[in-house]
């Protein structure tokens, strides 16, 4: 070790300079993934460090967003039935809403810090790392203690799925998960892309936890108990009926009360790979925009 | 070879400033006004300005992380702004105030996630771990959290993180930056090192000018975006019509004496300062001093860098 390394040191770096300055997209996702898979890892081994902390944040999360489906349950104690739909049928909403918004949320929900570390000049060390700026965000404080959410999610489907009365056919079979991934795709993405608003207005946080957390609220109670109106803007504009609404109709057997064509019950990997293209451009803007107009 | 290049940079802010309740009014800040200059590989440059002269501007530029408004800029070869990500591999940043290492976890996680992210080839990054940890005493240190680490402890590991991947460029801001006195010169020493032994470029931008004075051959004084001076240490004095001073013990207090070539600045009690420009001889004053006046004692003083770069910043703020 005490001998000097002057020549293996000085010597040019040959696979660096080798490496091809522009990657193929498949590539710089891959590097992306594995970007965030690292930093995620050593975040994860932070809070470990705290392992009490942990184990009580943990079992508090799990309790608390239990209460969101215990008042669900209070409700149906005096009714039967709410917009034409039972407790089962409800609880199959809630689950898969809060499952996606929670996968999502473990996943990238901390890309909304996105706006501090401009303000505070820490976008900036990311930026100097090889890693994408985007994947070190996401991976930010990353725990598993916000898996509380998730994993309440999945037992209230358990029991929605287990007491539904529904004909399971393939196609309503498979419908689950594909629901359940292309949730977690789109809110996703929309975690992602209402943090790009920051890049210009520093304050947005607030608009984009209204549209996830709020978009997750409405998600819990069946379509048919909304305005028209309010409905088409969740198929329409921000696509969150693409989430569970709308293969939840198929799923369940239940009439659109848009009308609209069964194919939008099916087009869930369609909106969700439309809204993680429109994320992925408006990521790239907001970032060209600061790097061009700085802070 | 240039390993950086600046051919006439500009880069503009606009700053939106409220005027009114509904009136705003934009205005354009030129941070950086036409900057031009190349450094060699294996130079170690001293960056220095006062703030809002348009270093860190600069170094946001030359790191990728900032897209120039006009001119032409090089790092290694590559246009910063177009290939920030590939740059990142061949270039190293330390900000003194900000650490890069990972708060509750070991100093080693840290170089480790480095290894990882830079894709540093095993050998090579076993041989520069055992390089750096030797140089910077680090050995007892990487399995201690970051969060129990002195400030120089920190500094020493974020130094040792930022040479993991062999970078071809080291940007370094105000690396000394709340450090004690042994922990500074420990830096300066492994950063001489580095310089020496790998070829590694050092830009260094600090207030500490006793980090130029022991670590870089060139200075560059940069103010309102322009480059004001750029040379050796030495002719920073010239540059900046720095004076010396002689101090004089006369016999008995009197007013202001008269010699000619000086004026005297101070007077207090026997005691008198004289100023005269540093590139002339001290011997003629002295002995005019002597033939006129009974003086008891008498020491020449040098001027302080700062004073020479103070003086600097004052005369380009009126000219």
């Amino acid at each position: 070790m005490a001998e000097p390394l002057t020549g293996t040191l000085a010597e040019p770096l040959v696979e660096h300079l080798a490496e091809p300055l522009t990657e193929p997209l498949g590539a710089r996702t891959r590097w992306a993934v594995r970007s965030w898979w690292l930093c995620a890892g050593m975040w994860m081994r932070s809070t470990m460090a705290y392992r009490a902390s942990f184990a009580l944040t943990l079992g508090a999360s799990l309790v608390t967003h239990s209460l969101d489906f215990v008042v669900l349950v209070l409700m149906f104690r005096h009714t039967d039935q709410l917009g034409g739909w039972t407790l089962p049928e409800l609880a199959f909403l809630y689950a898969t809403a809060t499952f996606a918004l929670g996968i999502a949320n473990l996943l990238v929900g901390s890309v909304d810090g996105l706006g501090a570390r401009i303000v505070n000049g820490t976008l900036d060390t990311m930026l100097i790392r090889p890693a994408p700026a985007l994947s070190q965000l996401c991976a930010e404080r990353f725990s598993l203690r916000r898996l509380g959410r998730p994993i309440q999610a999945l037992a209230v489907l358990v029991w929605s799925l287990a007491t539904l009365d529904v004909t399971w056919t393939w196609d309503r079979v498979l419908l689950v998960p594909a629901l359940l991934v292309c949730g977690c795709v789109i809110f996703g993405a929309i975690y992602v892309g209402g943090a790009t608003v920051q890049f210009w207005w520093g304050e947005a946080k607030e608009i984009q936890n209204s549209v996830t957390y709020g978009g997750a609220t409405l998600l819990h109670y069946p379509p048919t108990i909304f305005a028209k109106e309010l409905v088409a803007g969740v198929v329409f504009g921000v696509p969150l009926a693409f989430v569970n609404w709308l293969p939840a109709l198929h799923i369940l057997g239940r009439p659109d009360p848009l009308g609209l064509p069964t194919a939008f019950q099916y087009a869930s990997p369609l909106a969700a790979a439309l809204c993680v293209a429109v994320a992925g451009l408006a990521w790239r803007a907001g970032l060209r925009a600061y790097r061009g107009t700085g802070s | 070879m240039a390993l950086i290049e600046l051919e006439d940079v500009r880069r503009t802010f606009t700053v939106r400033a409220r005027t009114g309740r509904f009136s705003r009014e934009k205005r354009e800040v030129r941070a950086v006004d036409g900057l031009s200059f190349t450094v060699e590989a294996g130079e170690c440059v001293g960056y220095i300005g006062p703030n809002g002269a348009g270093k860190s501007t600069t170094i946001k530029m030359l790191t990728g992380i900032l897209v120039p408004s006009g001119g032409r800029l090089r790092v290694a070869g590559v246009d910063p702004a177009r290939e920030r990500v590939a740059l990142a591999r061949r270039i190293g940043v330390v900000f003194g105030q900000r650490t890069t290492l990972w708060w509750d976890l070991p100093l080693r996680d840290s170089f480790e996630l480095a290894r990882r992210i830079y894709r540093i080839p095993d050998r090579r990054y076993r041989e520069n771990l055992g390089r750096c940890v030797e140089l910077l005493d680090l050995d007892g240190l990487l399995d201690t959290p970051v969060r129990q680490l002195s400030l120089g402890q920190r500094m020493r590991g974020d130094l040792a993180a930022a040479l993991l991947h062999d970078p071809q460029v080291l940007y370094l801001d105000e690396p000394t930056i709340g450090l004690d006195v042994v922990s500074k010169g420990r830096v300066r020493e492994f950063l001489r090192e580095v310089n020496r032994e790998r070829g590694t470029t050092v830009l260094l931008t600090t207030h500490d000018l006793t980090d130029i004075e022991q670590l870089c051959g060139r200075v560059m004084v940069i103010d309102h975006g322009r480059v004001v001076y750029d040379g050796g240490l030495d002719g920073l004095h010239e540059a900046g019509e720095s004076e010396r001073t002689l101090v004089v013990d006369l016999a008995e207090s009197r007013p202001a004496i008269e010699v000619p070539g000086a004026r005297v600045v101070k007077v207090e009690g026997p005691r008198q300062w004289l100023a005269f420009p540093a590139r002339e001889s001290a011997a003629p004053i002295v002995a005019a001093v002597a033939a006129r006046y009974p003086l008891v004692d008498l020491s020449v003083r040098e001027p302080a860098i700062e004073d020479v770069i103070a003086r600097m910043y004052a005369e380009v703020a009126i000219g």
